[in-house]
Formats: C-alpha cells, sequence, structure tokens
C-alpha cells in the first residue's frame, strides 16, 4: 500500500502529518517504509532522526561529444528538445543542467560521436529511523534546476511488503505528479486559510487526473472555514482527520519532535486518518 | 531613467509567510511593477486583488508526442527508445509519463507519430486598485516547464517596468531551490529571504542561502513568526553573523496575518498600526537602502 502526502501549498503540515502516520504505524507493529520525496528540501529526516546507512550518489545520463569525431552539424542541437546542445561557430556547447538524459541525440548523430555519460545531481539516503521505520530521502544539490530524476531514484527504494509513506513536494508541477503518479491514494494536507485553499483546488485536479482516491486532512483548525468547507462538501472530498491549531503542537514541531509522543493525545487522529484511508482505498475497490 | 531594479522574495520552505510579506511590501513600496512567480501555486493575487486584466496569453509549454494508429506498424522501436516507459503494449502514449524529448517521433520508421505543442498555462498582465501592473501566471495542473513560464512572466514584468517607467520589479518566489526558484533568482539584484525560527524553516533557509551564493545575489534575511521559538531565532541571528549575510530583523506571529488574508487584505492595509506592520515597515525601510546601494 503506497500513501502519497501532498498539499498543494507549502507549509500547511505535509512533513508533520506524514512523519506522525509513519510513527504510529510502526507503533501498531507494521511494516513501514518513509520516503521523502520532497527533493529540494527534504525534512522528514529532522524528526524522523534516522540513523543513515548508506549514501548513495544519484546520476543522469548526459551526452559525452568525442571532439575529434564531432563535424557541427548541428543534427544533435536542432533534435534537442530542451536546449541542452547548442551548436555555436564551430562547436557544440552542452548545457548538462537543462538534458532530460532522453538520448536522443546520441541516436541522431551521423557521426557516432555522441556516447553518454553520468552526471551527478545529488544523492539518496537509507537508514532505519524509531528502530523499525525504513527511512529513504533524496537531497538535491544545490544549483541543479531537475528534481524529477532523483524523485524517481529514491520510489527506486520501494519494499512492496511495506506500507509505504510518500512525502510529496508543495506546488501542483511535474515534481508532484511524478511523486504521486504511483500512489494508491493521496492525502492533501490543507489549513483553513484562502491560501492554501486556492492551492489545494489544483493539487486535488491533478490528483483526480491521475485517477487518484483523495482524501483531505485539515491542519490548524480553529474555526470553520466555509469556503473550504463548502469546496469540500461539494466536490464529496472526505476529511480523514482534523487536528486543531495547538500552540503545544507548534512547539514540539519547532524541537523536531514527534507529536504523537510527546502529546498522546494526537494518537486518536492518527488512528482515525488510518482507518479513513482504509475506507478510502476500500471504495476505490467497489469503483 | 535608471536601470529597473529586480528583487525576490524566496524562503526555501513552503509556509514561512513570503506571499504575506510580498504582499505587505506592495502596500509600501511606490511605483513599481509586482510579479508573481509562483506560477503553480499563485496566492499573491488573493490579497493583491487585480481590478481589470489587461491582457491574458497563452503559454505553449513543450511538445508531447501521440501516436496515429493508423500509421502505426507496432514495430516496437518507440518503446525501445522511450526511457520514461511513457508508450504502453497498446502503443498509447501516456501524456503524463511523456517529457517531450521526440526520440519516437524522430525515430519511428512509419512516421506515425505526431509531436505537437502543448498549452501549458495562462499569464496574465493586470491592473491593481492603485492602477500598477500586477504579472501573474497559471501553469495547468501538472505541467511541467514552470521555470520557462517563470521567465515568461518576468520578461512580461519588464516590459511593463519599461512601459510604464517604473524602476522597481517585486518578485514573489516559489518554494524549494529547483527549477523555477533559479527561474526566479538569476539576474535579480537582491533576494529577501523570509525564514521561521523551526528546525525545518533552518534546515530550508541553509540550502537557499546557498542557492543565491551559487548565482551571486545578494541576499538579506528576515525572521518571520520570531517568537514562536526564540532560541531558534537566536540561532538564525548568530547564523547570519558567522555568514556575513545581511539580517533586516524580525515580524512576531500574529493571527491578524491569517485574518487579513480571509478579508482579501495586505497587512498593512487591513492592520496598518498592528506590530506586524510596524515591523514590516521597519524592514521595507531597510530594504530601500540596500535597493539603492544594488
Amino acid at each position: 500500500m503506497r500513501i502519497a502526502f501532498a498539499s498543494g501549498k507549502g507549509g500547511t503540515g505535509k512533513t508533520t502529518v506524514a512523519v506522525n502516520f509513519a510513527c504510529f504505524l510502526a507503533s501498531s507493529h507494521k511494516k513501514v517504509q518513509y520516503l521523502d520525496c520532497d527533493v529540494e528540501e527534504p525534512n522528514g529526516h529532522i524528526f524522523l532522526k534516522p540513523d543513515l546507512e548508506k549514501k548513495m550518489p544519484a546520476k543522469v545520463m548526459v551526452p559525452v561529444i568525442d571532439k575529434d569525431r564531432c563535424t557541427a552539424c548541428g543534427e544533435c542541437a536542432s533534435h534537442c528538445q530542451f536546449n541542452a546542445l547548442v551548436l555555436i561557430l564551430k562547436d557544440v556547447l552542452i548545457f548538462p543542467e537543462l538534458c532530460h538524459g532522453c538520448g536522443l541525440c546520441a541516436r541522431i548523430c551521423p557521426e557516432g560521436a555522441i556516447k553518454e555519460g553520468e552526471r551527478e545531481i545529488g544523492y539518496v539516503e537509507k537508514g532505519y529511523a524509531h528502530g523499525n521505520i525504513d527511512f529513504v530521502h533524496g537531497v538535491l544539490n544545490v544549483g541543479e534546476p531537475m528534481a524529477g530524476p532523483l524523485i524517481q531514484k529514491v520510489k527506486d527504494n520501494y519494499k512492496e511488503d511495506h506500507i509505504q509513506i510518500i512525502d510529496a513536494p508543495p506546488g501542483t508541477s511535474c515534481p508532484v505528479v511524478k511523486t504521486i503518479i504511483d500512489a494508491d491514494c493521496v492525502v492533501m494536507v490543507t489549513e483553513p486559510t484562502p491560501f492554501a485553499l486556492h492551492d489545494l483546488k489544483i493539487a486535488v485536479s491533478v490528483a483526480q487526473t491521475l485517477n487518484k482516491p483523495i482524501g483531505i486532512v485539515i491542519n490548524r483548525e480553529n474555526r470553520e472555514f466555509k469556503p473550504l468547507t463548502d469546496y469540500l462538501s461539494k466536490n464529496r472530498l472526505p476529511i480523514l482527520t482534523t487536528i486543531p491549531e495547538d500552540k503545544d503542537i507548534a512547539r514540539q514541531y519547532s524541537k523536531g519532535n514527534i507529536i504523537i509522543e510527546r502529546l498522546p493525545h494526537y494518537i486518536d487522529n492518527f488512528m482515525e486518518l488510518a482507518i479513513n484511508i482504509k475506507k478510502l482505498l476500500e471504495k476505490k475497490q467497489f469503483r | 531613467m535608471a536601470d529597473v531594479k529586480e528583487m525576490v522574495i524566496i524562503s526555501g520552505k513552503g509556509g514561512t509567510g513570503k506571499t504575506s510579506i510580498a504582499g505587505a511590501l506592495t502596500s509600501l513600496f511606490k511605483d513599481k511593477v509586482i510579479a508573481d512567480c509562483d506560477v503553480d501555486a499563485a496566492n499573491l493575487h488573493i490579497i493583491i486583488t487585480p481590478e481589470e486584466v489587461i491582457s491574458q496569453r497563452e503559454f505553449i509549454g513543450g511538445k508531447k508526442a501521440r501516436i496515429n494508429p493508423d500509421r502505426c506498424t507496432q514495430c516496437y522501436i518507440c518503446r525501445d527508445v522511450c526511457r520514461y516507459g511513457a508508450i504502453s503494449k497498446e502503443y498509447i502514449i501516456d501524456p503524463v509519463l511523456c517529457e517531450g524529448c521526440g526520440a519516437c517521433y524522430f525515430l519511428c520508421p512509419a512516421k506515425a507519430i505526431d509531436f505537437t505543442p502543448q498549452l501549458a498555462g495562462y499569464c496574465y498582465t493586470c491592473r491593481t486598485p492603485s492602477n500598477e501592473s500586477f504579472v501573474f501566471a497559471e501553469l495547468l495542473p501538472g505541467e511541467e516547464n514552470s521555470g520557462k513560464l517563470v521567465a515568461e512572466v518576468r520578461n512580461e514584468a519588464r516590459e511593463e517596468a519599461k512601459a510604464r517607467g517604473v524602476e522597481l520589479i517585486l518578485i514573489d518566489g516559489p518554494p524549494g531551490i529547483g527549477c523555477p526558484v533559479i527561474s526566479s533568482l538569476t539576474g535579480v539584484n537582491f533576494a529577501l529571504i523570509v525564514t521561521e525560527p523551526t528546525p525545518t524553516g533552518v534546515h530550508d533557509l541553509k540550502r537557499i542561502v546557498d542557492l543565491t551564493r551559487h548565482f551571486k545575489i545578494k541576499a538579506a534575511l528576515v525572521v518571520n513568526k520570531s517568537d514562536i521559538n526564540p532560541d531558534y531565532a537566536e540561532d538564525i541571528k548568530t547564523y547570519c553573523e558567522d555568514e556575513g549575510l545581511i539580517y533586516l530583523g524580525e515580524i512576531p506571529y500574529d493571527s491578524k496575518i491569517t485574518e487579513a488574508q480571509k478579508n482579501m487584505k495586505t497587512i498593512l492595509d487591513f492592520a496598518p498600526d498592528s506590530e506586524v506592520s510596524r515591523a514590516i515597515k521597519e524592514i521595507h525601510k531597510k530594504i530601500q537602502k540596500i535597493l539603492e546601494e544594488v
């Protein structure tokens, strides 16, 4: 079972909910894997404090040009859709950060002058947290634009016999799609504010395009925010649990602590979340 | 006329208050163009409430491949060359997985693949209630090329600035450190980093500071919600001293910021005499000085 936690807007509590849910499942003797796909700003490790045992460089394919064979015909540059190869005067310049590693240039070069090499864009780390949570995250190198390939490398570590908790990046564009595309359901963590609602709507439409069952966690609820509840009921989006605005939670968060360990009365919320996710997945089977 | 100066507001971590502070600064800076470069989750328009859209342009992203079944001979070559697993056994291309590289299109021996540009979003230029230009964009849900759309927003903002003889462009940036952030950051004169005193805020802060250095952008820092953890707030100050970063000050936590948002107003317009507004006014003065120098 693969559960992705997304939100649209950043800072709504995705990571908080995801790590606490992972800890809740682990404490209920479930096999749990936590995968942090927010590779631009991975934060799960701050709370789960894993013992990281393995660090593997993440590499992508890039063209390497054999200058002796290259005739500067420009075929590679004219075929590349990402402007990663540019013909300037009698020279082909490579912009590796723009390369998507599709390999077309190597196939199209009439002189066979292009081979593919590897380039490091970040790394993947693995280990164990809280004794038995299998932990994986990816860390994108600073200055590196493309998160997508690294997200894939994180996901290459899926353990099918575990419940997989996937922490998605904020936003609603390609990195989010790459993260949630193979999830069984998506939990959207939102808060009762106009900004969060606006971004939630876009994130929901991304998940709907991918035919994912969607459930909502309302975080930092203080009083009813009518536009949010209206939107959820109109679109039949189930609320999986509601976590109140609570200074104690904020305080524990700001210390990097796991909420359900310090404030055990919130275990009920994560129990409710687990039951409702199960319902959400069962409904999917009945469709 | 002096050159147009560009200032971007970024944070690394999402939800530190970038957009609320950007909105507040729009109430303080005179004569500027405002640009929202958080193209996949744009929010600034909610509190700036533009009155009139003066132009709307389509944003064409990359191309996507589609197999024409009438011409397809199911020879397997496209499935073999596609590195993104986008082509099914039934020879249908999943538009979500297709990255638009064109390998299948160029290498198909039966010329059975169409490869056409796709609409990926919209870019809007508006007028605010105080008759200033505001440029923002909407990337269609799940689309790629957000960096390219950011570049379009910035180009449009520069055109507006030129046309209206304005010398400042105020940019609200996206969260993270990847493609759209890099596109929002390159070539600006000054980056304002908004952080919060939490372990995640500090962790992400260091990565965004490294990014500004990577691109040699002058940066200064503001601590938002400064009173939620005084220890971390103090750590951030020390970090700034150690790293030689400009520390502009702190803004206390106040639920009025959310109230302002619900009333579709910036905090400066909603509660001008609040402690938050006073803090932002002080920070604004310091930014003005920095902008005179860059």
